[in-house]
C-alpha cells in the first residue's frame, strides 16, 4: 500500500533521516521502533507532508506523495495521531471528534456513533473539555478524531508515551481492534515489547538509517534487539 | 423540564430587549437633552462591533492582530468620500480641491459601509498572504505597521485631493437615529456569532488550539487563517465607516495606534474568546471613561483644594482600575464564556454565600477572584 524508497530528511541542516526504504502492507500493522532522534518522527511527518522531505520517494498506491501538501495527503486517506496526542483542550470531546472528519461533507452520525462504540469512555464524556480528560483518555480522542477521517493508513506516533501501563494495554488492544476492522497502522514506538507484539512487520532505526528489519517475532527473539530496546541481556 | 427553563430564558431576553428598545426610545424622544448619553452609548456600540470583530481574529482563531486602526480608517474614509454630499464638497476640500474621479460621485451610506468593509476585506487579503505566515507578537507588529502605514498614505500630501489629508473630511451624514446605530451594530455582530457557531467557528477554534494537530486533520491552515482575517478585517471596515458617520468629522489623527489598543482593551477586559464579554467590554470601557470625568473637576473640601482632581486624573484612576479588573479577573470579566441567564442568576444566588464567607474569613477575601 504504501512503499517508501530511498527517503532522505533534513531537519535545518542535519539529515535526520538518511535514505531509508520500507513497504507497508494492505491491512497490516507495521512498527519503527528506535532511540529517541532515530528519526521516526521525521519519517512519519514527512509522510504526511508536514516536513518537506529532501529526496526519496513516498508511493501511496502508484501516487507519489512526496511533495504533495498535507491536506491533500489527508484527503488521499492518511491520518496521523500525533505524539503528544494533542487534542484541542479548550474544545468539548464531540467537538474534536468531528473536526477530525473536517474533510467530509457528508452526515457524520454513523461514524461518531462508531467511534463511540470503540471508545465508550468518550461517550460518557461527549461534552467535557478535551483538556480535563486523563492522559489515556487523550489519547483515545486522539486516536477517535483520527478515524473520523475515514483512513485507509493510520500512523500513530508514539501512543503509548507517557502512560500507565494498564492503559498502555487498554490503547495496543485498540490498535489492534481498528486494524481488524480494515485500517492499515504504522506505528511508531519507544515500547518496542509491546509494539512487536501486535506488529506485522518491524523495523529498527538507528540515526536515520533502518538497521534490521523482520516480521515482528523475529524482532523480538533478535539478540541485539533485546539488548538495545527490551532492556535484556545479551544471552 | 429542559424546555421549560429554556422558554424561561427566551422570555428573559425578550423581556432584556424591550426594555432596551424602550430606553433607546426614551432618550430618541429627547436627542438635545440626552445627546451626551447618546453619544456615549453610540459609541459604545460601534465599539462593540470592531471588539467582537477583533475577537474573532484572536479569540477564536488566535491569530494577534494590532492593525485594527487601518482597516477602520479604510472604512470610515471609503464612507466619508462617497457619503459627504456633492454640495458640500467645495466647503470640505477648500484647501487642495477635489480629484474629478470622485468629485460627482454619492453613494446611498448602506452601499458605501458595505464598500467600506469589501475594501478592508480586499487589502486585509492581499498583505494576509505574507503576514499570516508569520505567528503570536511577530504577526501582532506587522499588522501594526501596516495599520501605520495606512495612515501615513492618508495623510500624504499626494492624496490630498481624495482625503483631504491632515485637513481631514467633515460633513459626513450622521446617522439619523440611535435605532439605526443598534441595529446596525446588532446585524454585524450577529452574522459574526452565526460565523462562530458554524463548523467555520469550529475550525478557527481547532486552529487556535493546536495549528500541528489540524494540520494533521487535513486543515488548510493558511486558508482559514486567511478567511478569518478577511472576515474579521470586514466588519472593522464597517467599524470604521460607522464611526466616521458617528464623529462627523475624521482625519488621519483619528485612526492613531490608541485606537487599537482602546479595542485591545475592550477585548481583554471583556474576555478573549467570549463575544458578550466584548460587548459588555465595549459598554464599560466608553461610558467608564466619561462616568469618571468627574475626577478631572477640581474638587473643594472644606475650602481647600483637593490637589490631584485635575484634568488629566480620570486616565490615572481609570488605568488603576483597569488593573484591578486584570489582577482579579485575570481571564476578562467573561473569560471565553458567554452570558447565559443561568449564569446571571447563579452570580445573585452566589452573593449571600460569598458574603457570609467574607464575614467568617475576612483574611482570605478578595483572593483569587474568579472561580
Amino acid at each position: 500500500m504504501l512503499t517508501i524508497k530511498d527517503l532522505r530528511v533534513n531537519y535545518g541542516g542535519i539529515e535526520a533521516v538518511k535514505g531509508i526504504s520500507f513497504t507497508v502492507p494492505d491491512k497490516s500493522i507495521v512498527t519503527l521502533i528506535g532511540a529517541n532522534g532515530a528519526g521516526k518522527s521525521t519519517t512519519l511527518r514527512s509522510i504526511t507532508g508536514l516536513v518537506k522531505a529532501s529526496g526519496g520517494s513516498i508511493d501511496l498506491d502508484g501516487t507519489e506523495l512526496l511533495g504533495m501538501d498535507t491536506p491533500d495527503i489527508v484527503a488521499k486517506g492518511i491520518t496521523l495521531v500525533p505524539e503528544g496526542r494533542r487534542v484541542f483542550p479548550d474544545m468539548t470531546v464531540i467537538e474534536n471528534i468531528r473536526i477530525g472528519a473536517y474533510l467530509r461533507k457528508d452526515s457524520l452520525d454513523a461514524d461518531v456513533e462508531w467511534v463511540y462504540s470503540l471508545f465508550p469512555r468518550l461517550k460518557e464524556r461527549s461534552w467535557q473539555l478535551a483538556g480535563t480528560l486523563s492522559g489515556g483518555e487523550q489519547q483515545m480522542l486522539a486516536v477517535a478524531r483520527a478515524l473520523m477521517s475515514h483512513p485507509r493508513l493510520m500512523m500513530m506516533d508514539e501512543p503509548s508515551l507517557g502512560l500507565a501501563p494498564l492503559i498502555v494495554q487498554d490503547i495496543f488492544n485498540i490498535i489492534k481492534e481498528i486494524n481488524k476492522q480494515g485500517v492499515t497502522i504504522l506505528l511508531i514506538e519507544q515500547n518496542a515489547n509491546m509494539a512487536l507484539r501486535i506488529a506485522d512487520q518491524g523495523y529498527v532505526l538507528e540515526t536515520g538509517r533502518i538497521s534490521l528489519s523482520g516480521t515482528g517475532k523475529e524482532l523480538l527473539a533478535d539478540e541485539s534487539v533485546k539488548a538495545a530496546y527490551l532492556g535484556k541481556k545479551k544471552g | 423540564m429542559k424546555n421549560i427553563t429554556k422558554n424561561k430564558n427566551n422570555l428573559y431576553s425578550l423581556l432584556a430587549l424591550a426594555v432596551l428598545l424602550g430606553f433607546l426610545a426614551f432618550l430618541q424622544s429627547d436627542t438635545a437633552g440626552y445627546s451626551y448619553q447618546i453619544s456615549i452609548l453610540e459609541r459604545s456600540a460601534i465599539y462593540g462591533v470592531v471588539a467582537v470583530s477583533m475577537n474573532l481574529l484572536t479569540g477564536f482563531t488566535g491569530l494577534f492582530s494590532l492593525g485594527q486602526a487601518g482597516f477602520m480608517a479604510i472604512g470610515a474614509y471609503i464612507v466619508a468620500i462617497f457619503t459627504i454630499p456633492v454640495s458640500a464638497r467645495a466647503s470640505v476640500y477648500y484647501v487642495s480641491g477635489i480629484s474629478p474621479v470622485i468629485a460627482n460621485i454619492q453613494l446611498p451610506v448602506p452601499v458605501a459601509l458595505l464598500l467600506g468593509g469589501l475594501a478592508a476585506a480586499g487589502l486585509a487579503a492581499l498583505i494576509g498572504i505574507p503576514v499570516l505566515r508569520l505567528k503570536s507578537d511577530y504577526l501582532a507588529i506587522a499588522t501594526l505597521g501596516f495599520s501605520e502605514i495606512i495612515r501615513a498614505f492618508i495623510a500624504a500630501p499626494m492624496f490630498d485631493t481624495i482625503t483631504n489629508g491632515s485637513y481631514g473630511l467633515k460633513n459626513i451624514p450622521g446617522f439619523s437615529s440611535i435605532f439605526t446605530v443598534f441595529g446596525l451594530a446588532a446585524l454585524c455582530i450577529a452574522l459574526m456569532v452565526l460565523l462562530i457557531n458554524s463548523s467555520y467557528g469550529r475550525t478557527f477554534k481547532a486552529i487556535r488550539e493546536d495549528e500541528i494537530a489540524a494540520q494533521s486533520m487535513g486543515l488548510n491552515l493558511f486558508r482559514y487563517k486567511e478567511l478569518s482575517f478577511v472576515i474579521s478585517s470586514f466588519f472593522t471596515g464597517i467599524g470604521g465607516g460607522m464611526l466616521a458617520m458617528f464623529m462627523r468629522s475624521i482625519d488621519s489623527k483619528t485612526f492613531q495606534v490608541s485606537l487599537t489598543y482602546d479595542i485591545l482593551l475592550i477585548v481583554v477586559l471583556g474576555g478573549i474568546g467570549s463575544v458578550t464579554g466584548s460587548i459588555l467590554g465595549s459598554f464599560l470601557v466608553t461610558s467608564g471613561r466619561e462616568l469618571l470625568r468627574f475626577f478631572d473637576e477640581p474638587l473643594m473640601v472644606a475650602g481647600i483644594q483637593i490637589p490631584l482632581f485635575r484634568s488629566g486624573f480620570r486616565m490615572v484612576i481609570f488605568s488603576i482600575l483597569l488593573m484591578v479588573v486584570v489582577l482579579f479577573y485575570r481571564r476578562g470579566i467573561m473569560g471565553d464564556h458567554e452570558f447565559s441567564w443561568d449564569g446571571l442568576f447563579r452570580l445573585i444566588r452566589g452573593v449571600p454565600d460569598r458574603l457570609k464567607r467574607l464575614k467568617k474569613t475576612p483574611l482570605k477575601a478578595g483572593k483569587g477572584g474568579r472561580k
